[in-house]
Parts: structure tokens; sequence; C-alpha cells
């Protein structure tokens, strides 16, 4: 089944067209690869389809409803989440409540209640607020191995750690997608043999996974289907192996042999 | 003897003057935090709030002095208090929330625009005579161990320290006050967590409007309304935040607290003409960007690139 795509999306900036006319599409519960070199186009998608960016023109589908110009936090309610190439943490709170922020919207939903009386209840049972969420945040920080450096600032973390927050943090809002923007980036062999798994057990949780990622081994590996992006057009689509042997893609990455 | 005790009278009157300062800086650096940007019509929001606690007060305490009348002045504070919140939100709503993809001048200008249409309207509609809030209760000072503080002293520096308290508990410790920290760090990531910017830039507007409207008020018990009462008001509180470190909300109470201790000690100590007395905040702007530019509990902002 289809959760999420794309129709001839295209997005020009002036004159520059970052993306054109690409149809993409993520099917439920696989992890999808997005490739290509690099200025493809890759995180312009990325940005469009998670309400950071609008659209030049196209459409953008989740479920079977049009997002095109929804904005970001409306986005992220209805179950789509990402991480970003250069880490964003919000580095002067503390891990834990990093993710916190990422239960924001969760813990406040009180249909029993007004908004304004939500807000001073949050107030005045400050301490309660606290634990609940405190309980479930701790749980995203327990999945990554982050439980013990619950307290410490997150700019504070090692740089894998940091990766490692931010994907618990997206997780925290309860995504059904999961946009990882180049998860490996920096990371040596082994931090990525450990992303690599780590990404199969949030496929495992129900999450599906959509990743850019220039580590050829790592997206070969763990990609169910795989889209390739070139000067932002969409010129492959399908398993490893038939992108591996597509004559387009490979030109793409090592160019044409009479230049 | 006599030297201590004159040294805890200018140290009880500069904490006084120092806590109302911070309450104003709080409010100019929550906005700072959250979208980088000076709201200049902070201190004309102040005397729009002041005036309407003073007229509640009027209007509401009747004859005789007494447990009513204390009523009255803590209703009437929270009139003013709420008159402004719904001020700062409107302002931000009409006036800068359209600018905030233009320049970084836009909005700025915006606020200078806005100061003046609110000081003007108020000595439109109110005129330009001051006035002074009549005392809720007995104001007559009594003396511990030589220092002389009056009743209002206290009221003002339970006022504050109760506001000051709340507000970093709710910052600190609330849901929102988490989302607000998260907003003011990256605001776009924030959104892709779910928060509501807008809302949050809102409560943000109506917290900061709030704090200055109590000053305000306490400053109507102290000493007295006036059209233009913001303008340097707002400029010294605007100062205090730069010097404890503009964004940080510990740093605009310490610099309000050490501001007020400032003007107090350096005409009383240092001999500094009283008629000079606001010129202290405005050296000690100067010093501070000079040493230490980020003020005291900023932190250096690298350029993002």
């Amino acid at each position: 089944m289809i959760v999420l795509e794309t129709k001839k999306l295209t997005r020009a900036y002036g004159g520059v067209v970052a993306v054109s006319e690409v149809d993409f599409q993520v099917k439920d519960g696989l992890i999808t690869g997005l490739i290509g070199p690099n200025g493809a186009g890759k995180t312009t998608l990325f940005n469009n389809m998670t309400g950071l960016d609008t659209p030049t023109s196209g459409q953008v589908f989740y479920n079977g409803e049009e997002i095109t110009n929804k904005s970001a936090h409306r986005i992220c309610r209805l179950g789509i989440a990402r991480t970003f190439q250069n880490i964003r943490l919000f580095k002067e709170l503390s891990v834990l409540e990093n993710v916190m922020v990422g239960l924001h919207f969760k813990t406040g939903k009180d249909p029993l209640k007004g908004r304004l009386k939500a807000a001073v209840d949050s107030y005045l049972h400050v301490r309660t607020e606290y634990d609940a969420t405190h309980e479930k945040a701790m749980k995203w920080l327990e999945f990554f191995g982050l439980s013990e450096f619950a307290d410490e600032l997150a700019r504070n973390l090692p740089y894998g750690h940091q990766r490692e927050l931010e994907i618990a943090r997206a997780l925290a809002t309860d995504p059904q997608i999961l946009f990882l923007d180049e998860p490996a980036a920096g990371m040596n062999p082994s931090e990525t043999e450990s992303l690599m798994n780590t990404i199969r057990r949030i496929r495992d949780l129900g999450v599906t996974v959509v990743l850019i990622e220039h580590d050829m081994k790592l997206v070969m590996n763990i990609c169910d289907t795989i889209t390739v992006l070139n000067y932002g057009r969409n010129i492959a689509q399908g398993t490893p192996e038939e992108i591996r042997n597509n004559e387009q893609v490979i030109e793409a990455y090592l160019g044409k042999e009479e230049e | 003897m006599g030297s201590i005790s004159e040294f805890f009278q200018h140290l009880m009157n500069g904490l006084t003057l120092g806590g109302i300062y911070a309450l104003i800086a709080l409010g100019y650096t929550m906005v700072y935090g959250i979208l980088k940007f000076i709201n200049f019509a902070h201190g004309d929001i102040l005397m729009v709030g002041s005036y309407i606690g003073l007229f509640t007060f009027n209007a509401i305490r009747g004859q005789q002095m007494g447990i009513w009348t204390i009523v009255a002045f803590f209703i009437a504070m929270i009139a003013g208090m709420l008159f402004s919140a719904v001020l700062g939100v409107l302002i931000e709503r009409i006036a800068y929330k359209p600018l905030r993809r233009a320049t970084r001048l836009a909005p700025l200008l915006s606020a200078i625009g806005v100061s003046f249409i609110l000081s003007n309207t108020a000595a439109w509609a109110w005129g330009t005579k001051s006035r002074k809030l009549d005392y809720p209760f007995d104001n007559t000072p009594f003396t511990i161990g030589g220092v002389a503080i009056t009743p209002h002293q206290i009221l003002i520096l339970v006022v504050v320290i109760i506001m000051m308290v709340s507000l970093k508990l709710f910052v600190d410790r609330s849901r929102i006050g988490k989302a607000m920290r998260a907003t003011s760090l990256d605001q776009d990531t924030a959104k892709l967590m779910g928060i509501k910017a807008d809302q949050i830039i809102a409560i943000t507007f109506a917290i900061g409007s709030a704090l200055a409207a109590t000053a305000g008020f306490l400053i109507a018990l102290e000493i007295k309304v006036y059209p233009s009462m913001g303008m340097m008001t707002g400029l010294k509180a605007f100062v205090a935040a730069v010097v404890g470190g503009i964004g940080n909300i510990s740093g605009a109470m310490l610099g309000g607290i050490l501001l007020g201790l400032l003007e107090t000690f350096g005409v009383a100590l240092l001999g500094i003409p009283y008629g000079m007395r606001d010129t202290i905040a405005f050296v000690a702007l100067i010093i501070i960007l000079l040493i230490k530019p980020e003020g005291l509990l900023g932190k250096v902002e690298k350029e993002k690139v």
C-alpha cells in the first residue's frame, strides 16, 4: 500500500529547478532509499514532503489526503517525522528534554479539557506532566541505549549519539513515516553497522522508513526499494538489485564514457 | 553604624527598583529569544497596562482604606496584566507577524511605529498630566535596625519575587515552557515536532506584556503614570536585558537587579549627581558591550554557515 506519494512535484528557486516533476512513492512498512549525486534534489524533496518548503507545482499525498501546502507542525501531527543531514538538536536542552519536546503534542492532547484549562493545568501540575512525559521519553532513550546521558546537554553528546538522539526525538512524535537525511554521514564503519541494525529495529516497530544516503553498502543492504534522483529528476526506481544494474544510474554516478 | 544602616537602606531601595527593571527586561529578552527581534513597543505596553490598572483601581476601590482596597489593588493589577497581554498579542499579530519574513529592519521599524501610536493615543485619550495611584494601604515606613522600609517596598519585592519564581518554573518545567525553549532554539525543528510555533510566540508576547503591566502598576504605586513613561523605563530595562545577556531569562533578572542597585548606589555612594542618574544605565551598557558583548550570562553565538 502506498502511504506517501508525490505527483509531478517541482521546486524551483528562481531559475534553478532543484526538483522537477518527481513522482515518488513510499510503500507502507518498507525501507525506501533515496539516492543520487550531490545536488540531485534529495533534501529538497524531503523538505517539500515535510512542510519545511512549499512546492512550486505538483502535489503531495499522505494516506490519500493532500498535504501539499500544510504547515510543518500539522504534517508532523499527521504522522510524518524527520531528521536532518546536519544534526539539528535543541543543543541547549538536555538529552531527555529533546525527546520530551518530541512528545509535546501527544501529551497536550486531552479532548475533555479546553485549551486554556489545559494550559493552566500544565502550569499547576508541572510535576505530574513532567513525570508522565518523563517515563515515555526514557523509554525512547533506552531503545537507543542513551539512558545514561539523559541529563547531559544535547550539545555535549558524542557525534554518533547525537545522530541517535535526533532519531529518538523524531520517533517520540509517534510517526507512521520517518525520513532520515543521511543518517550515516560522518560515521565510522562500526557505527554505520549499528545504525543499520537500528533502522531495521525501527522498521520492525511498524514505522515506514525513507532515507537519503550516500553509503552504498548501507543502502543496498537495508533498503527494500530504491529511488534514484539526478538533476532533480526521478531516473530509476526498483529493488537494490535492479538499481545496481540500471545503466542510467551507473551513468549518473560514474559519468558517460564519451563526453 | 550610620553607614551600615545607610548601606542597607540603599540596598533595599536598589532591590525594589531593580526588581521592577527585571520584570520589564524579561519581556524584551523572551521575545528576543524567540524572534531575534527587539520589541520597542514593550515600554508602551507597560504604560497602557499601568493606566488600565490605575483606572480599574480608582473605579472599584471605594472610599475607606482597608482590606478591600488591598484586594482591589490586586484585582486592578490583574486587569492591567490581562489587558496588556491581549494588547501584546494583538500587536504581534497585526504589526510584527506579517513582517516575519521581511528584512530584520522591518519589524524593528514597525515596533517603533507602534510605540509612538500607543503613547500618542494615550496622551490624546487620557491627557499628558501625570497621575499617581492612591495608596491601597497605609504606607508609613517602619524601621528595622535603622533601615526605613515602606510597606510598598515589601509589596513590590513580594510581587516581583512571585512573578520571577513562577516564570522560571513555568519556562523550565511546564510543557509549554519546554516548547518555548525549543522554539527559541530552532523554530523550524520545533514545528517539525508538532509545536505550533505561532501559538508559542503569541504566548510569549502575552506573558512578556503581562509582566510589563505588573511592573508599570508597581511604578504607579511608587512614582507615577504618564503617556511617555514607557520610553525611558523601557530603554533602561532593555539595557538591563542586554547587560544580563539578551535572550537569557536569568540574565534579564540579574541585569535588572544590577541596574537598580547601580543607579541607587551610584547616586548615593559614588556621588553621581541625581540629574545624571539616567545615564548610569547607558554607561553600564557601553562598558558591558566593550568587555563582554554577549552580556553577563549570554552565550557567544556562532554565526550559522
